[in-house]
C-alpha cells in the first residue's frame, strides 16, 4: 500500500478510557540453566501484584481476559506455550490467546489488552510477554531468528537476520551519517548511555561502564555496526494489567491511562515502495521537500532509511491522546535501541526530530537523563532501563519491560523498583558504588515504542497520569 | 556430517499428493544436563533431524527459471490499478495492490544492463545452516525505475559500493531450486572467476 485513504486513517478511538494499573518484571539475563519460563513469568506476575499491596491470588480475581507473547515458538520448542504459562499462573478457565509480533510482541500484546478493556469485553486483561533465547546454541538461535524473514527469499542468504537489518543501517550510515566519524561517535553515544544506564537497574543483563572508543573499537558484526552497537539476546518475563476506570481505582489509588497505536509495513525490505511521507502533528507539509537536496539519496521514503510502521504507530498514537511535539508533551521516552543506529531512525520517525536530524537528539544531550553539556535535567530522556543495548531484548518481555518502565518514572516509584539492596543481592549482582537515581522528576507522561525486525510491525504506547491529559475525553 | 544418499528424504508430487521417500529424521537419543557446580540434574538435551516439505505455489517458476538463467519477475497488468505498469521483484504472484495475479515478465535483460546496488553490508556472522563463504556481501540491487522495489541477494565477486553496477550470475549446473541460485558479480567480471556451477 503506497496511498492511505481516509478510512485507513482514521484516528483509534477507544469506547472507554483504559488504565494501566500495575507492572512487573523478572530479573533479566543471556540464560536461566535451572529456571523454567513459568518461574520467570510467575516471578513479574508476583511482582505485578507486590506493586499493588496485593497477593497474586488477590491480584488475579480481577483479570477477566489474559494475552500472552512470545516471538518463537522455536527458542521454548514448545507449541501452545501460552497455554502452558496460562495454566501455571493458575488463571484458567480464563479466555486466553496469543500474540506473535517479532520483537514488537510486547507492545502488540498489551494493544490487544488494552482493546479488550476498551471495548468493554473485559474489565481488566492480563498482557504477559516473555522469551526463552538460551535454550539453543547461539548459531542456531541466528537461524531461528532469520527465520522471521521470508523463508524463500532471505532466510537461505546466510541464515543472519543481521545481515537483513544492516543494509537500512548502511544506507542511513552513508546518506544521512555522511559517513562522518562525528555521526559514528554520535551512534557509540546511544551505546555508552544505554549501558552506563543499565549499571543502575538491577534487573539488566548487560551494564557496562565504557566509553565511546570502547564501542567504535568493538569486534565489526557488520559494518557500521560494532559488537556494542548492537542489542543483547536476553531471556525473562514482563507484564502489565489494564482496566477499565472503575476497576482500576479498585486496584489502585495512582492508575495511569493508556493509549497505543500500531503499524506495519512489509517484511522484506526489498519491497519497500516509494511513497510520500506520512506527517505527525508537528511536521508541516512541504516541510520534506528539500530532503534530497540536503542528504543526496534520502529523498526515497521510506527507503531504507526510514521505519514507515513507527511513523504509522506514533500517527495513530499521537492524535489519540493529543500529543503534538513528542519533546514538548513527552516527559520520558523508552525506544526500541536494537541497534545504536535504528535508535537515530527512531528519533525521526516518531518525531522527536525532523527526518535527516535524528543525531542532533543525543548531541543536544536532550536524550540524558542529565543533560551532559548543561548539567541540568534533559528535555526528554530516553531509555532511562538501559533499553534493548543495555537492560535486555527479550523479544515478547521487551515492549512490556518498557512499558514498564516508563510507568515507574510517572508513579514516582523508580527508585523502588531499582534501588533495594536485597533485590541486587536476590538477583545475584552487585550493586554499584556509584549507583545514581534515573528518576526523571516530574515525569507525567511517556512513551514506549515496540519494533519488530526490520520494521514489519511497530506500537507506539502512550502513559500518562490521568490528571494531566493533553486532550479530554 | 552431510547424511548420504540412503538418508535424505525425497518428495514428489503425485496425482496431486505429496508423495515422500527416504528417511525425514534420524533419531538421536537425548542427554542429561548436569551443573557440574553442584552435580545436580538441570535439564536435557533435546536433538531433532527434521525435514520441511515446502511449496513455491505461484512462484514456482521464479525458482524453476533461475536454474534457467533466467530471473523472473511479475507486472501488474491491471487497467483499474494504480499500480498498473510496476513491476516487482522479489516477485509477487498478486499485485499488492488489487489483488489481481500479476503477469510473469521475464527481466534477465534489463538486470544484466542495469542493476546497480542501493544498499550492502558485509558481515562475518552467519547463523546455523548457512551454507555461503564468509564474509557474506549482502547487496539490495535495483533495477529501473519500473521495477518498484529492491531485490535482496549476495555479491560473490567483487567488492560492494552503493551505485555500483552488478550483473546476476545463475546456478545453471546442479541448481538448488532455491534463492542461493541467484547471486551478483560487479560488472565486467570474467566468466572464468565465477563460483563454481555459476554462469552469467
Amino acid at each position: 500500500m503506497i496511498k492511505f485513504s481516509d478510512k485507513q486513517l482514521k484516528i483509534p478511538q477507544l469506547m472507554r478510557p483504559v488504565y494501566l494499573v500495575t507492572v512487573g518484571m523478572s530479573k533479566f539475563d543471556r540464560a536461566f540453566p535451572e529456571t523454567r519460563t513459568e518461574e520467570l513469568c510467575i516471578d513479574a506476575l508476583t511482582a505485578a501484584s507486590d506493586f499493588v499491596g496485593m497477593t497474586p491470588a488477590e491480584l488475579k480475581k480481577y483479570i477477566h481476559t489474559c494475552y500472552y507473547g512470545h516471538f518463537a515458538d522455536h527458542f521454548g520448542d514448545q507449541l501452545l506455550g501460552e497455554a502452558v504459562i496460562h495454566d501455571r499462573l493458575g488463571l484458567d478457565p480464563l479466555g486466553t490467546i496469543g500474540v506473535k509480533t517479532g520483537g514488537a510482541t510486547g507492545g502488540s500484546t498489551i494493544w490487544e489488552a488494552m482493546k479488550a478493556v476498551a471495548s468493554g469485553y473485559s474489565d481488566c486483561a492480563l498482557a504477559m510477554g516473555w522469551e526463552r533465547m538460551d535454550e539453543v546454541p547461539t548459531d542456531e538461535g541466528n537461524h531461528l531468528i532469520s527465520c522471521a524473514a521470508d523463508k524463500d527469499w532471505e532466510t537461505p542468504l546466510g541464515h543472519i537476520y543481521t545481515g537483513y537489518y544492516a543494509v537500512m543501517a548502511q544506507r542511513y550510515w552513508k546518506i544521512f551519517g555522511k559517513e562522518e566519524e562525528s555521526f559514528r561517535r554520535t551512534m557509540a553515544e546511544i551505546a555508552v548511555k544505554n549501558r552506563g544506564y543499565a549499571r543502575m537497574n538491577p534487573h539488566a543483563h548487560g551494564p557496562m561502564d565504557i566509553t565511546v572508543d570502547d564501542v567504535i573499537n568493538s569486534t565489526v558484526i557488520a559494518y557500521p555496526l560494532r559488537a556494542l552497537d548492537c542489542c543483547l539476546m536476553s531471556v525473562g518475563a514482563a507484564c502489565g494489567i489494564v482496566c477499565d476506570e472503575k476497576t482500576a481505582y479498585e486496584i489502585t489509588d495512582h492508575p495511569l491511562r493508556i493509549y497505543i497505536g500500531a503499524g506495519s509495513h512489509t517484511l522484506r525490505v526489498a519491497d519497500r515502495r516509494d511513497m510520500k511521507i506520512p506527517l505527525l502533528p508537528n511536521e508541516k507539509p512541504n516541510q520534506y521537500n528539500d530532503l534530497g537536496k540536503k542528504f543526496p539519496g534520502g529523498d526515497r521514503y521510506p527507503g531504507f532509511s526510514s521505519f514507515l510502521a513507527a511513523r504509522v504507530a506514533a500517527y495513530y498514537a499521537y492524535n489519540m491522546c493529543g500529543v503534538v511535539d513528542p519533546c514538548e508533551d513527552l516527559d520520558v521516552v523508552e525506544l526500541h535501541d536494537a541497534f545504536t543506529i535504528s535508535d537515530i531512525q527512531t528519533y525521526e520517525d516518531i518525531g522527536i526530530r525532523p527526518y535527516g536530524e535524528g543525531r542532533t537528539y543525543i548531541e543536544s544531550g536532550d536524550a540524558y537523563v542529565i543533560n551532559p553539556l548543561t548539567k541540568k535535567p534533559g528535555k526528554l530522556p530516553s531509555n532511562p532501563s538501559g533499553g534493548l543495548i543495555g537492560c535486555m531484548h527479550a523479544v515478547g518481555a521487551t515492549g512490556l519491560m518498557q512499558i514498564a518502565e516508563i510507568g515507574y518514572h510517572i508513579w514516582n516509584r523508580w527508585d523502588e523498583i531499582h534501588e533495594p539492596e536485597e533485590k541486587w543481592k536476590a538477583f545475584g549482582r552487585e550493586k554499584p558504588k556509584d549507583w545514581t537515581s534515573l528518576q526523571v522528576k516530574g515525569a507525567k507522561r511517556g512513551l514506549a515504542i515496540s519494533h519488530a525486525g526490520v520494521g514489519s510491525h511497530v506500537t507506539c504506547t502512550i502513559l500518562m497520569d490521568p490528571n494531566k491529559l493533553i486532550k479530554e475525553d | 556430517m552431510p547424511k548420504t544418499n540412503e538418508e535424505k528424504g525425497f518428495v514428489d508430487v503425485i496425482n496431486g499428493r505429496y508423495k515422500p521417500k527416504g528417511t525425514f529424521h534420524i533419531v538421536e537419543k537425548n542427554q542429561p544436563i548436569f551443573n557440574k557446580d553442584t552435580g545436580k540434574l538441570a535439564g536435557v538435551t533435546n536433538p531433532r533431524d527434521m525435514t520441511y516439505i515446502h511449496s513455491y505455489g505461484g512462484e514456482a517458476i521464479f525458482f524453476e527459471s533461475l536454474g534457467k538463467g533466467k530471473l523472473m519477475a511479475t507486472r501488474c497488468d491491471n487497467d483499474r490499478c494504480e499500480a498498473k505498469g510496476s513491476i516487482f521483484e522479489p516477485f509477487r504472484i498478486y499485485c499488492p495492490d488489487c489483488l489481481r495475479k500479476a503477469t510473469v515478465v521475464d527481466i534477465t535483460e534489463k538486470a544484466q544492463k542495469k542493476a546497480k546496488i542501493h544498499s550492502f553490508i558485509i558481515t562475518y556472522r552467519s547463523g546455523a545452516f548457512n551454507t555461503l563463504p564468509l564474509p557474506i556481501k549482502f547487496i539490495n540491487v535495483e533495477f529501473d525505475e519500473e521495477v518498484v522495489t529492491i531485490l535482496m541477494s549476495v555479491l560473490v565477486v567483487g567488492d560492494p559500493e552503493i551505485g555500483k553496477r552488478v550483473v546476476p550470475i545463475f546456478r545453471t549446473k546442479d541448481p538448488t531450486y532455491t534463492i542461493m541460485d541467484l547471486m551478483f558479480v560487479v560488472e565486467g567480471t570474467p566468466e572464468s572467476d565465477l563460483p563454481e556451477f555459476y554462469t552469467y
